[in-house]
């Protein structure tokens, strides 16, 4: 745990912890609004945007690519409602002809600007390179109190801990709006909640988390962090508050074994190269979510309180 | 079918109630709302005085609920006006209660009965205000009203259908509104729910709060409400229970699907 | 034999059949690789895939309707993602066995199993956790997909892995694709066409009313893993084509597409063959035509384009047509309920009320009703009142019941009726 440590996995450590929790946050409410596959939508579109933003600003700045990726996603979400509405299409069906077609644009335009002299590629879209995020002019962990070696923290750090710490602060700010117009949208509509805006709003914060963490860490992290540590901590608790910390502690948890198993799991297995790290923190948050659907102490539906309609 | 009063609100847009007539709680003019391309509710307007425990009755489908969603801006509606002690439904929010159906929520959420009765009270709360001993002290008094003061921790899936009701209840409470809005209150809950429910009403009734509910059950119309409002689509009839509850009235609002003996049952006011 | 294709389809359209040649010559170089591609003219494996593509889109589509009728779509989604690590197991057991482990079938039989344990698990997760279903789909499509990057990172570094071209399982690739794995997709995709031609009369029964299926003797747990079985087949086949990310759009966009043209399931799902199977025919010509045009992508992309143009103009549920629909019948309202205010002498505020009533020329610009405004009101009072003593002679007749505060009592009565109607009116029938 020494000065190794600090130059090549503190920081990818770290960037894969907050964008898990800046994921999972609020997929706790997208999975009580049976909206879970919005997050895969989002994720899916994020790369038009990018590549858009690319060929408008002929850039890889990172301003332009969020702002892009950003747009997209509001574009699908307008999308989907629009079609949902207006053609009266079940959602799930709306949201799979908006993001495949998306994602289908995103990669023809791929193809045909032929950016792959830059480093952007549909690989790099799906798992991103967590591993290549290191901490190079790092020499020790007092590194991390000298201004110059600070300076030259991977700028995604940096990104995704303000895209971390705004969605934290804006969960809390909103938590009551939020917890009310997702348990009983009639009723806060009724008491004068803009319910429309509070949706909007929360696929919005989603769709931010999606987009900072995509550019470090790829879409699978995206989908898998949105939904299983949610998922896992609804079998866990009856209680909001509880629900959210547990699943921000598998998150964390998924985040930093995976990132551990990637790097270290194939040298203990006589294998001298590390794996995809983004995969295996999609496989440990996978994990977690069977233990807890098999042992979860809140895992089983209670009574007849399925849901009944909205 | 036109009382003249009626006039008088329409054309009354100060917002002043006219000082000759019974002072109104909720004023509903020309409302109309549609469902796929046909009207479920067509220009229906209602005036339930101040103070009424009224009861908005008609057949399965005539539009009760899709009023009285309609009324409160929780379903768009195609015309129509919404007036709240005289002034628009938008000014007076603060004053109205509503109860939805217990269908209407996913019982399995987690969270606490206390909570639900604390959601009662977002507008004092606010954003970020913390939930203090007094509202906790506050929500135990509104559950205790309603006979629920022992199960404040409970998640409110473990609860029974009456249950869960009365909880719908202490939430509107918590509001201390003077307009109460329920959506079939007394559906598929057991007679002792329902009686509790009622003497709840009735107290909020007697503390010159106005009551308004969608209600299913004929035989109990005389009993629980003073008011009522006959909807089969268009507004059938409107007033006094004593006056309006009249077989005439039940005939045109339920049609053939009242058997005659159904309607003795009823004991209908001479 | 592309260039006499065209003259026929030309000719048919009515056009002049003398300036082909120069209609040729102006042409791009691509357009004519298209339309090469289309009249099947492009190479015997890109007529092959363009044939595969045709077979598979029809069949997805087709397919995908009775997801999209039981409101399953996106479980097309999670068993998509779930073949990726068993194409990587596939590869590694039968490198480990001494193969090159690029054989088409050993992978599709992989991706197969790995696709049908996410299927299982989606279910499982449904059914005995208080978990939703999206949530399910969505927990086991990144999971598995997750996985199988590992083993796909895992293979990369393989001695035999660096040229198994298994990203080409992501996004689809037909570029250097077999003959035999070519073959493999037109006869997976006939196959899989006969199966729903086989099980569409069962298929279409449980979609429309499940209840009524088990009553009649149709499993309709066996139908739905009919119905699942076969999706996880063409999605399995159209792994090489279109790719596991965009074989979903395959599944979707189609029945989606199809659901704007008819209320029927049958035709729902024979128009979603038809468009499913252009998609796949016509994106794959396209795509042949020229390099940097992606089969899958352009493939979904046509089909993007009809579902478009449907959800434009399409009778009915159309955009255009609903919007119209709409307006006309709010004005129809608005027009109702401002006659009936200026029958009760009752003062109209609405806005959207006093415009359509001075459009009509029922209105003077100083609010007061016009000569035609009094005897349209009259009308409209006289006709509401018909149908209230209607409603209350006959209130179990079935054209009662088709008052809605809209219809002409004259639409559903006859004049002798509305006669005897006017007897029990009596004198007041003018007031009120």
């Amino acid at each position: 745990m020494g000065a190794e440590f600090v130059q090549l996995s503190l920081t990818p450590l770290l960037i894969g912890v907050l964008a898990a929790i800046a994921c999972a946050l609020p997929g706790n409410f997208l999975i009580l609004r049976r909206q879970a596959l919005v997050g895969d939508a989002i994720s899916h579109v994020v790369l038009p945007g990018i590549i858009i933003a690319f060929l408008v600003t002929g850039s890889l700045e990172t301003w332009p690519m969020l702002l892009g990726a950003a747009g997209a996603a509001l574009v699908s979400v307008v999308m989907i409602e629009l079609i949902r509405r207006l053609g009266r299409i079940e959602p799930g069906a709306a949201m799979g002809v908006v993001f495949t077609g998306l994602f289908a644009a995103g990669v023809l335009l791929l193809e045909q600007s032929n950016t792959s002299r830059v480093h952007l590629d549909v690989e790099h879209a799906l798992y991103g390179n967590l591993e290549s995020l290191i901490w190079l002019s790092a020499e020790s962990w007092n590194s991390l109190l000298d201004p110059v070696a600070l300076a030259d923290l991977p700028p995604e750090l940096t990104r995704m801990a303000i895209v971390a710490g705004l969605i934290v602060v804006l969960t809390v700010i909103f938590w009551r709006p939020l917890k009310l117009s997702t348990f009983d949208e009639g009723y806060a509509a009724a008491i004068g909640l803009p319910v429309g805006l509070i949706g909007l709003g929360l696929v919005m914060a989603a769709a931010l988390a999606a987009v900072a963490a995509f550019d470090a860490v790829g879409s699978i992290i995206v989908i898998a962090m949105f939904i299983c540590p949610p998922a896992a901590a609804r079998l866990m608790t009856d209680s909001l508050v509880r629900q959210i910390g547990w699943s921000v502690a598998f998150a964390a948890f998924s985040a930093v074994i995976g990132y551990v198993l990637a790097g270290y799991g194939p040298i203990l297995l006589g294998y001298d190269n590390a794996v995809s790290a983004a995969g295996m923190i999609a496989t440990v948050a996978g994990v977690v979510l069977l233990v807890a659907c098999l042992f979860g102490p809140r895992r089983a539906r209670i009574g007849m309180s399925k849901a009944i309609g909205s | 079918m036109t009382s003249p009063s009626l006039e008088l609100v329409a054309s009354d847009t100060s917002g002043q109630p006219a000082s000759q007539t019974p002072a109104t709680a909720l004023a509903l003019s020309e409302m109309t709302v549609s469902y796929g391309g046909k009207p479920a509710v067509f220009s229906v307007e209602a005036r339930i005085p101040e103070g009424a425990m009224a009861a908005i009755i008609g057949p399965n489908g005539a539009g009760k609920s899709t009023l009285l969603k309609a009324t409160l801006g929780i379903i768009p509606r195609l015309s129509g006006r919404v007036e709240v002690f005289g002034v628009p439904l938008a000014r007076a929010r603060h004053r109205i209660a509503y109860v939805p159906q217990r269908a209407s929520v996913d019982w399995d959420f987690p969270t606490t009965v206390e909570d639900v009765v604390l959601m009662g009270l977002s507008r004092e709360l606010g954003l970020l205000g913390f939930v203090r001993s007094r509202h906790r002290q506050f929500a135990a008094a509104c559950l205790d009203r309603v006979g629920m003061a022992d199960f404040a921790s409970r998640q409110i899936g473990q609860l029974s259908g009456g249950q869960q009701q009365r909880v719908f209840l202490a939430r509107a409470l918590a509001q201390r509104a003077d307009l109460y809005l329920l959506d079939e209150p007394f559906a598929g809950v057991d007679a002792a729910t329902e009686r509790a429910i009622v003497d709840v009403l009735k107290s909020l009734k007697d503390e010159g709060r106005t009551v308004v509910c969608v209600h299913h059950d004929l035989a109990t119309v005389t009993d629980y409400f003073d008011h009522c409002l006959m909807i089969n689509l268009r507004k059938i009839a409107e007033g006094p229970v004593a006056t309006t509850f009249s077989e005439a009235n039940l005939q045109a609002t339920y049609g053939g699907r009242l058997a005659g003996g159904h309607l003795e049952q009823l004991r209908l006011p001479a | 034999m592309a260039v006499g294709w065209l003259a026929a389809i030309l000719n048919s359209c009515g056009c002049r059949p003398d300036p082909m040649s120069t209609l040729l010559s102006v042409l791009p170089p691509e357009f004519i690789g298209f339309l090469d591609a289309l009249a099947l003219g492009a190479g015997y494996n890109a007529a092959l895939v363009g044939i595969g593509a045709a077979l598979l889109g029809g069949s997805a589509g087709a397919a995908g309707t009775f997801l999209f009728l039981r409101k399953r779509t996106l479980v097309s989604d999670a068993i998509a993602h779930a073949t990726l690590p068993g194409v990587g197991l596939a590869f590694m057991i039968m490198v480990a066995f001494g193969g090159s482990g690029r054989s088409l079938v050993g992978l599709l039989i992989g991706s197969a199993l790995s696709a049908g344990l996410g299927l299982l698990a989606v279910t499982a997760i449904t059914r005995r956790t208080r978990l939703a279903e999206d949530t399910a789909i969505g927990a086991v499509l990144s999971v598995f997909f997750g996985f199988g990057i590992v083993l796909l990172t895992v293979i990369q570094v393989m001695d035999r892995g660096r040229q198994a071209g298994l990203e080409g399982f992501l996004l689809g690739s037909t570029a250097g694709m077999l003959f035999a794995d070519a073959l493999l997709i037109a006869a997976g995709g006939a196959l899989c066409a006969l199966l729903i031609l086989l099980f569409r009369r069962p298929l279409t029964i449980v979609c429309f009313d499940p209840g009524y299926a088990e009553a009649t003797g149709i499993s309709v747990t066996r139908m739905d893993a009919v119905m699942l079985g076969l999706v996880l087949a063409i999605t399995v086949i159209g792994l090489k084509l279109v790719g596991l990310i965009l074989i979903v759009a395959l599944l979707v966009i189609p029945p989606v597409t199809a659901r704007f043209w008819s209320e029927r399931t049958g035709t729902v799902a024979l128009l979603a063959g038809v468009f499913g199977a252009l998609a796949g025919y016509v994106g794959s010509a396209i795509s042949a035509s020229a390099p940097n045009l992606p089969t899958g992508p352009i493939i979904v992309l046509v089909g993007v384009g009809l579902f478009v143009l449907s959800l434009l103009v399409a009778p009915r549920r159309g955009v255009l047509a609903s919007a119209v629909a709409h307006r006309r019948f709010q004005h129809k309202v608005h027009l109702r309920q401002g006659l009936l205010a200026l029958a009760h002498g009752e003062p109209i505020h609405d806005r959207l009320t006093l415009r359509v009533l001075a459009r009509a020329g029922y209105l003077r610009a100083d609010r007061q009703p016009t000569e035609a405004g009094r005897a349209e009101a009259a009308r409209a009072l006289l006709d509401e009142n018909r149908w209230r003593i209607a409603r209350q002679l006959h209130p179990q007749e079935a054209v009662t019941g088709r008052y809605d505060g809209l219809t002409g009592i004259a639409e559903v009565l006859t004049a002798d009726e509305i006669a005897s109607l006017d007897r029990h009116l009596g004198p007041k029938a003018a007031g009120a």
